[in-house]
């Protein structure tokens, strides 16, 4: 295979931070290279460099053997460099065929001819798998498909290598497939691909070849069959990683949380929680699994008081908590990680330390009638920036500014440092690296310890089999089943989760089916 | 108390209102373009000030209209861009800095008139200077027409140009990859800067057009509908143009319509005025306002508006 790109030694620095020091780098034609890293290791930035987004401080790009400069994206681009950011670069009430051609000539200029875009994305489409109606507005598109509108606009515009930044994080485990499968097809028509990710999985299942970077350098470049995952994450960490948490053996206390037949109605106007019953104890972590859109974040709500339940009951130590507001709920021990941290989580614009008070500032000692006692907000922040490594210059420093990880601790910190009762996590590790994401099973498992009831709601099926203590499986609103997280089947939850088979509501099982899916598995 | 409904029945109330509907519609049409591209067009009152003034010096001292209309043009351009180079290079607040603007205007266009017609003396102007003033084009054929050709097609050129800016506005954004371009602009800057699309450029452009028609439509009132100069002569057209955006949803025959709601609103209190009926006469001066105001409590809940406007564009540091 020939050499399409090549970097040699670039580096870039921020003020105070050195985001790429003296980095190498080689793409082949028709390859899928990975580009492995934690947040923050530069990976993206790297990236930005080669499509102009940022111009390095040193270094040289070689693009099929020539020198070349790139100043902006426009200049990447017309070499043939095309970029999947992370956050799409598409307009919301355009239609996929405005948005592919925006920023082109047409063919008439300076008049629109849509006809013939549309008929060239459908053609691309049918070629790569890339299937979109031309004319849907993006708005309107789930972000799977968004995601191929990226796509289709870098080949409309004859990329010969295409940057995904993160890909998958937005996607749902089918979708992942997909675009895996459109990958494939694009390298055999001789496009190369720059897959950036944190994610162990995908790089041995997609890649060819892979380069981890860590802290600003690149460690190795390595051949997928000279690799495995356990190297790769210590590459990527740097130290030992526990792929699988270490929990301690608790007997589970009386019962925190009940639901009984728990009804509710979703943001689209459909039931999105249908009858659910279950129980979660002190010291127990009652997983929540299931594929993404399933109702498991609509459960969440519906508990935490954000979402009218339309049926049932929900008891929270003994107490009837059905339909109470937020803020009740809360007074009632609860605590909440929401799912989305930057919308639901914290006030980005706000600082540390106001967001670490946020569910209290209004009490002793933060307060004392209406004025805010600073003293006591400071010595309060900084033990809860030391006790939970956030990692951040002060407390007054706007939590924006913090990385992603970061951020998720700051949420971590308020909610866990009240030790609640009950703590309800939905998808606490969403969008988090490797380090990150180890950390935030460390917090649950010590919630659990001290004597919390968790409701962990996660779409990876990997982090509820290893933290859990019993499993329910969500399926359109409905728990297809609750099985013990010791020695739950793989096979058996997955089956669930794609609405198959409902075994008893309990943690039997008939033998015989029981010996059949362990058969299937080995 | 009804007499007033004799009104409707007039045909000079009804060439009041497309006269009326005129220069609120050319400011619309300039302020559409600019706030699709994501710049609030809150400086149109102050353009079409200048506009009036403009207008005014051009034809009274060269006795030509199309001398007027050109500086009309240019005095509008002059605040646009001013504008530009606060809210688009700067990136100041787009509403502070267009009140700023609109105050400036009202003096400014105070200062040049008495300039332009005092001798440079900076006398106070007693009498009402006239001068000249568009003629009427009446248009061959259509002009014949009862009633309808009196009501449009015997009307002064902007007026003409007006009501045709509506479509043409329709084709630009709509069928044309420069409409594409300002409406990327004004929803995603961003996703318009990776494909290569000059934000800025496009910002600056499109309020430069912005000002040549808010230009036009002061023009109308000073050298149009009437022949001469007076302070603060559009009492507020560049806010209701700016508001029949709004009610128009950002869309050209929307704002067509806004404008035209507006314009019937001012016809009606004109005409109001001249059949002596016993209300007082500052209530009648309200009444566009008044629809104005209930217009945007009715419309704004609902609106939605260009999602990156009132936004300054900045690339990430490099």
């Amino acid at each position: 295979m020939t050499e399409l790109l090549r970097l040699e030694k670039i580096c870039k620095t921020f003020p105070g931070v050195v985001a790429n020091d003296h980095v190498d780098l080689e793409i082949k034609k028709g390859e899928i290279h990975a580009l492995l890293g934690e947040n923050g290791a530069g990976k993206t930035t790297l990236m930005n460099c080669v499509y102009g987004v940022y111009r390095p401080n040193s270094g040289k790009i070689f693009w099929k053997g020539q020198e070349v400069e790139i100043h902006q994206a426009r200049d990447a681009i017309a070499l043939g460099i095309g970029m999947v950011h992370q956050h799409f670069m598409l307009v919301p009430p355009l239609t996929v065929a405005e948005n592919v051609i925006l920023g082109l000539p047409t063919r008439h200029e300076p008049f629109l001819d849509l006809a013939s875009v549309e008929e060239k994305i459908f053609e691309s489409g049918q070629k790569f798998h890339l299937k979109v109606d031309p004319k849907a507005r993006i708005w309107q598109l789930p972000v799977g498909i968004q995601q191929r509108v990226e796509i289709l606009k870098a080949l409309y515009r004859d990329a010969e290598l295409l940057i995904l930044d993160e890909p998958t994080a937005v996607l749902t485990p089918q979708e992942v497939e997909e675009l895996f499968l459109v990958l494939e097809a694009l390298t055999e028509h001789g496009l190369s691909i720059i897959f950036i990710t944190h994610k162990l999985e995908e790089v041995m299942r997609s890649c060819n070849r892979v380069s981890v970077l860590r802290d600003g350098r690149r460690v190795d470049t390595l051949a997928i069959e000279d690799t495995n995952p356990q190297l790769l994450a210590k590459m990527m960490v740097g130290r030992e990683v526990l792929l699988k948490a270490d929990k301690t053996d608790l007997p589970p206390g009386e019962v925190v949380l009940s639901v009984k037949e728990l009804s509710a109605i979703g943001g689209r106007g459909l039931p999105a929680v249908k009858n659910v019953s279950f129980e979660v104890r002190r010291n127990e972590i009652f997983g929540i699994a299931g594929v993404d859109g399933n109702g498991q974040t609509e459960l969440g709500e519906t508990i935490s008081g954000l979402l009218r339940a339309t049926g049932g009951k929900v008891t929270i130590s003994g107490k009837d908590a059905t339909n109470k507001t937020p803020f009740d709920i809360l007074n009632m021990g609860v605590a909440v990680i929401p799912p989305d941290r930057q919308k639901l989580g914290l006030l980005m614009n706000f600082a540390v330390d106001e967001n670490l008070i946020a569910k209290s500032y209004w009490k002793p000692p933060f307060s004392k009638s209406i004025f805010l006692r600073k003293k006591e907000i400071d010595k309060f922040s900084e033990k809860a920036i030391k006790d939970f490594n956030i990692r951040t210059p002060g407390p007054e420093i706007q939590v924006k500014l913090l990385s992603g990880g970061n951020q998720q601790k700051v949420v971590i910190a308020r909610e866990l440092s009240k030790n609640p009762d009950l703590l309800i996590a939905s998808q606490p590790t969403r969008g988090l690296d490797v380090s990150a994401t180890e950390y935030v099973h460390k917090q649950l498992l010590a919630a659990r310890e001290a004597g919390a009831a968790i409701l962990f709601i996660s779409t990876e099926l990997e982090e509820i089999l290893s933290l859990s203590d019993r499993i329910g499986v969500i399926y359109e609103g409905e728990i297809m089943g609750i099985l013990p997280g010791k020695g739950a089947n793989i096979l058996e939850i997955g089956e669930m989760m794609a609405g198959l088979r409902r075994s008893n509501t309990g943690s039997e099982q008939p033998k015989k089916e029981a010996e059949n899916a362990s058969e299937a598995s080995a | 108390m009804l007499e007033f409904l004799g009104i409707f029945t007039t045909v000079e109330f009804y060439i009041a209102v497309v006269q009326m509907t005129t220069p609120i519609l050319l400011a619309a049409m300039g302020g559409l373009i600019a706030e699709r591209s994501g710049i609030i067009p809150f400086g149109m009152e102050g353009m079409m000030l200048m506009g009036t003034v403009g207008g005014v010096i051009g034809s009274g001292l060269t006795d030509r209209v199309e001398v007027g209309l050109l500086l009309a043009m240019l005095a509008g351009v002059f605040i646009a861009v001013l504008y530009a180079i606060m809210a688009v290079s700067v990136g100041a607040n787009q509403v502070v800095t267009a009140v700023a603007l609109n105050m400036g205007a009202l003096g400014l266009s105070s200062l040049l008139y008495v300039l332009a017609f005092a001798g440079g003396k900076g006398e106070v102007i007693e009498d009402v200077i006239r001068v000249r003033a568009m003629p009427l084009w009446k248009i061959p054929v259509l002009g014949e027409i009862p009633f309808i050709g009196k009501v449009l097609f015997n009307q002064y050129p902007l007026v003409y140009l007006a009501f045709f800016m509506a479509p043409v506005v329709w084709f630009i954004l709509y069928r044309t990859s420069w409409g594409l371009k300002i409406r990327a602009v004004g929803e995603h800057p961003h996703a318009a800067d990776t494909v290569g699309i000059h934000v800025l450029k496009v910002r600056y452009l499109t309020l430069i057009v912005c000002g040549m028609l808010a230009g036009l439509a002061g023009a109308f009132l000073s050298i149009g509908a009437f022949n001469a100069w007076q302070e603060n002569m559009t009492s507020g057209r560049g806010f209701i143009a700016y508001t029949s955006i709004v009610f128009g949803r950002w869309e050209p025959i929307g704002a067509f319509l806004g404008s035209f709601l507006f314009g019937a609103a001012d016809a009606l209190q004109l005409r109001m005025q001249t059949q002596n009926i016993q209300v007082p006469f500052q209530v009648m001066v309200a009444f566009p306002y008044i629809v104005t105001v209930i217009v945007l409590v009715l419309s704004g809940k609902s609106a939605k508006w260009p999602a990156a406007s009132g936004e300054a564009f900045k690339r990430e540091s490099k």
